[in-house]
């Protein structure tokens, strides 16, 4: 019949947009992941293999040099609640040109009797420098495991990517707090050695 | 058609008919709305005056109660009395259709929401966060982490399964609505000539199969979180509880529309209808709708301002949120131009939809100031934005439904309602609704923050106002509910079409009520 035919029609056009939405929930996920790490939004930091090649790139250079543009550096430890450890940020701040390579220092001890894993989650305030603040190592990018009352000093090293001169938003820019957060991570979980993305 | 109709209580269990499934659907939205309201009235008594009030300090309770009254008033009176009810009863009426496209489905769509009701109700009596606090008190919104690592017991699950069965209710529903809209319109009904109730139904439905998807998507995601080690939302694993913000406002804004579009229909029908004009710009009005519908799914983050967007990302969605106001506008003006120079009778339904039209406005005004970035830091979660989207949705849509009830009542039952008790209903609840919430904008201008069981003592006297705006709201229902008996007592028999010529759709060519089963000979439409 003609009029079951049309029916059809409807009911699986409606049926499709409803399992396509369905899908496109779930591929969020794993695209708003991607969107922050290309974006830096919400205050995902960006990974570099290497410090910045200041020399090779001369005019942004001789642009830092001369608006003599320092950005302040302050540092932020927190744990979750069920995190046995305790976690402390360098105490002072770090005065940086743009483009300097900088390094600093947490510290973290496991105050369990058994060994714990870590992971620490990271982001900057203000959220818009995430893009510009570039770390080329850091205890974040994998787990970390602490015998029991064992004392480690994890160090971190980045810079402040030379385009952040380029980009009027940042203006008014001249403090970024770094902040990590460490979360307990089961033992079964395998470390796979890859960053862990906070979007 | 020689079927023979069930009677007694399978009549309605077993009903395939859209105008008894209709019917079941508005009741359902009554029994909602007693519920849902007396939540409200007791969450304003206890604000009536500062510290402890009649909660007794179970601060988790006003939680639960503040969650409950937003599900309920969302999920439970306004998508079922709008699509479910008026939908039901007036897509196959208006477009000479002999019934909905899926009899059965239907039914299945109706039944799934007192199920889904029940799961909510279950969710207030096991534990929440604790065994001594039992319910969801996470609000509608039920954000994590306060909805997974915050509330451990089974309740926040039972809400989550709710909405899951409400949801799929109401994508059958859509389904139906569509297909019916789409391929059962009378010979020469083209789309556009279809009325605009009709209209504004097929936009709602087809935003609720696009957004709705979504939710079900975030909430199982939640789901999972809670209870099968999933991090989708858990930082510690990789995930971010602000994804499930923008996939829950992804589906959350256009609920809106979804609560407020059919409104726009039913107050389109009263205003031409009382005004003896027919309405005024068609296409307009159409376009319009079809443009709110388009423009209002893609401005979803002007809810989450404050949740650090870049500059780029709130330009867009402060400039995206404000062209909304464009479309609403013209809507006002053409309802404002049928009225202009109309023979205008203030009966009943004209007066809840003259009502509508004002406080509608009036709350569009407060979202064009919250549509602002900058503003809206300062206003995010106070009582100004309670005040607004109460404007827009307590106010404007349930006046919008109340103005279709008495529009369509005769219709509907066959019996006319009584004009005084239906004008003291309109009058008492115009007022209390105004004192309930216009003081609110200024406690939310003051910095009143909304959610909270208690405030200083400086926002003593608004608070104050506002419970007292409550209480007479409540004391309209009661009106309402007088009217209604008085109304099927006296069985004063209603006219086919007892408003006039300015009636002109095709549901006043039949009696009141319509026969069981209607154009068993397809109307033809010129």
């Amino acid at each position: 019949m003609d009029m079951k035919r049309k029916n059809q029609k409807v009911v699986g056009a409606s049926l499709a947009v409803v399992f396509i939405m369905l899908g496109a929930a779930y591929a969020s996920v794993p695209l708003y992941d991607l969107f922050c790490r290309v974006t830096g939004y919400g205050g995902t930091t960006n990974v570099a293999t290497s410090p910045p090649s200041s020399p090779s790139s001369p005019v942004l250079a001789s642009i830092a040099s001369e608006a003599g543009r320092k950005i302040t550096i302050r540092f932020d430890a927190s744990l979750n609640r069920n995190m046995p450890w305790s976690f402390e940020a360098p105490p002072q701040a770090v005065v940086l040109n743009v483009g300097e390579q900088g390094l600093v220092f947490y510290t973290a001890r496991n105050l369990a009797d058994k060994q714990v894993h870590g992971t620490a989650t990271y982001n900057v305030a203000p959220a818009k420098a995430g893009y510009y603040f570039t770390k080329i190592d850091c205890f974040c990018f994998t787990q970390q495991t602490l015998a029991a009352g064992q004392v480690v000093d994890m160090p971190v090293t980045f810079y402040i990517d030379p385009e952040i001169l380029d980009d009027p938003e940042m203006d008014d820019v001249d403090t970024i707090t770094l902040s990590y957060t460490f979360f307990e991570t089961p033992n079964t979980r395998v470390d796979t050695g890859t960053p862990k993305i906070g979007g | 058609m020689t079927d023979t109709n069930p009677t007694g209580w399978r009549r309605y269990i077993y009903s395939t008919n859209h105008k008894d499934i209709g019917t079941m659907y508005l009741i359902f939205a009554i029994i909602g709305g007693i519920v849902g309201g007396a939540m409200s009235v007791l969450m304003r008594m206890e604000l009536q005056f500062p510290g402890d009030g009649i909660l007794g300090g179970d601060y988790h309770l006003y939680n639960v109660l503040v969650t409950g009254h937003g599900l309920i008033m969302v999920f439970f009176v306004v998508m079922p009395a709008m699509i479910g009810g008026f939908g039901n009863w007036f897509v196959p009426l208006m477009i000479g259709a002999p019934d909905m496209a899926f009899p059965r489905m239907n039914n299945i769509s109706f039944w799934l929401l007192p199920v889904a009701f029940i799961l909510l109700g279950i969710s207030m009596f096991v534990d929440g966060p604790s065994a001594a606090n039992t319910g969801v008190g996470g609000g509608w919104t039920i954000y994590p982490p306060l909805s997974t690592s915050g509330q451990p017991g089974p309740a926040v699950d039972y809400a989550i399964l709710s909405l899951h069965v409400a949801g799929l209710s109401s994508i059958l529903g859509a389904i139906n609505f569509m297909t019916t809209i789409f391929n059962m319109r009378a010979p020469g009904m083209t789309l556009h000539k279809m009325p605009l109730f009709v209209w504004s139904i097929l936009v709602t439905v087809f935003i609720l199969l696009i957004t709705l998807p979504v939710l079900a998507g975030a909430i199982t995601m939640l789901l999972t979180d809670r209870n099968f080690g999933t991090t989708f939302f858990d930082p510690a694993g990789g995930g971010d509880p602000v994804l499930f913000q923008h996939l829950f406002w992804f589906f959350g804004h256009p609920e809106v529309y979804v609560l407020i579009l059919p409104g726009f229909g039913i107050v389109s029908h009263v205003i031409s209808t009382f005004s003896k004009k027919p309405i005024f710009g068609y296409l307009g009005m159409v376009y319009a709708m079809v443009a709110i519908g388009g423009v209002g799914s893609i401005v979803w983050a002007h809810h989450m301002f404050t949740t650090g967007l870049s500059l780029d990302a709130e330009v867009y969605f402060v400039v995206a949120t404000m062209v909304i106001a464009v479309p609403t506008g013209i809507k006002i003006f053409s309802w404002i131009a049928t009225m202009w120079g109309g023979s205008i009778e203030f009966k009943t339904p004209m007066l809840w939809a003259l009502g509508f039209i004002s406080l509608f406005t009036f709350g569009g005004v407060t979202g064009v100031m919250l549509a602002n970035a900058g503003v809206d830091q300062a206003y995010h979660d106070t009582y100004f934005v309670v005040a607004h989207f109460h404007y827009v949705l307590s106010l404007g849509a349930l006046f919008a439904i109340f103005a279709g009830w008495y529009y369509w009542f005769g219709k509907m039952f066959g019996y006319n309602y009584s004009e005084f008790w239906g004008k003291l209903h309109f009058w008492v609840t115009f007022i209390g609704v105004n004192l309930l919430f216009f003081p609110q904008h200024f406690l939310g201008m003051a910095g009143m923050p909304r959610r909270y069981v208690d405030y200083p003592d400086a926002f003593a006297d608004w608070n104050y106002w506002s419970s007292i705006g409550s209480y007479i709201s409540a004391s309209g229902v009661g009106i309402f509910l007088i009217g209604m008996i008085l109304a099927f007592y006296r069985k004063d028999a209603a006219a086919d079409n007892p408003w006039g010529e300015g009636a002109d759709t095709l549901e006043w060519t039949l009696s009141s009520p319509p026969p069981f089963h209607q154009f068993e000979k397809l109307p033809k439409v010129n």
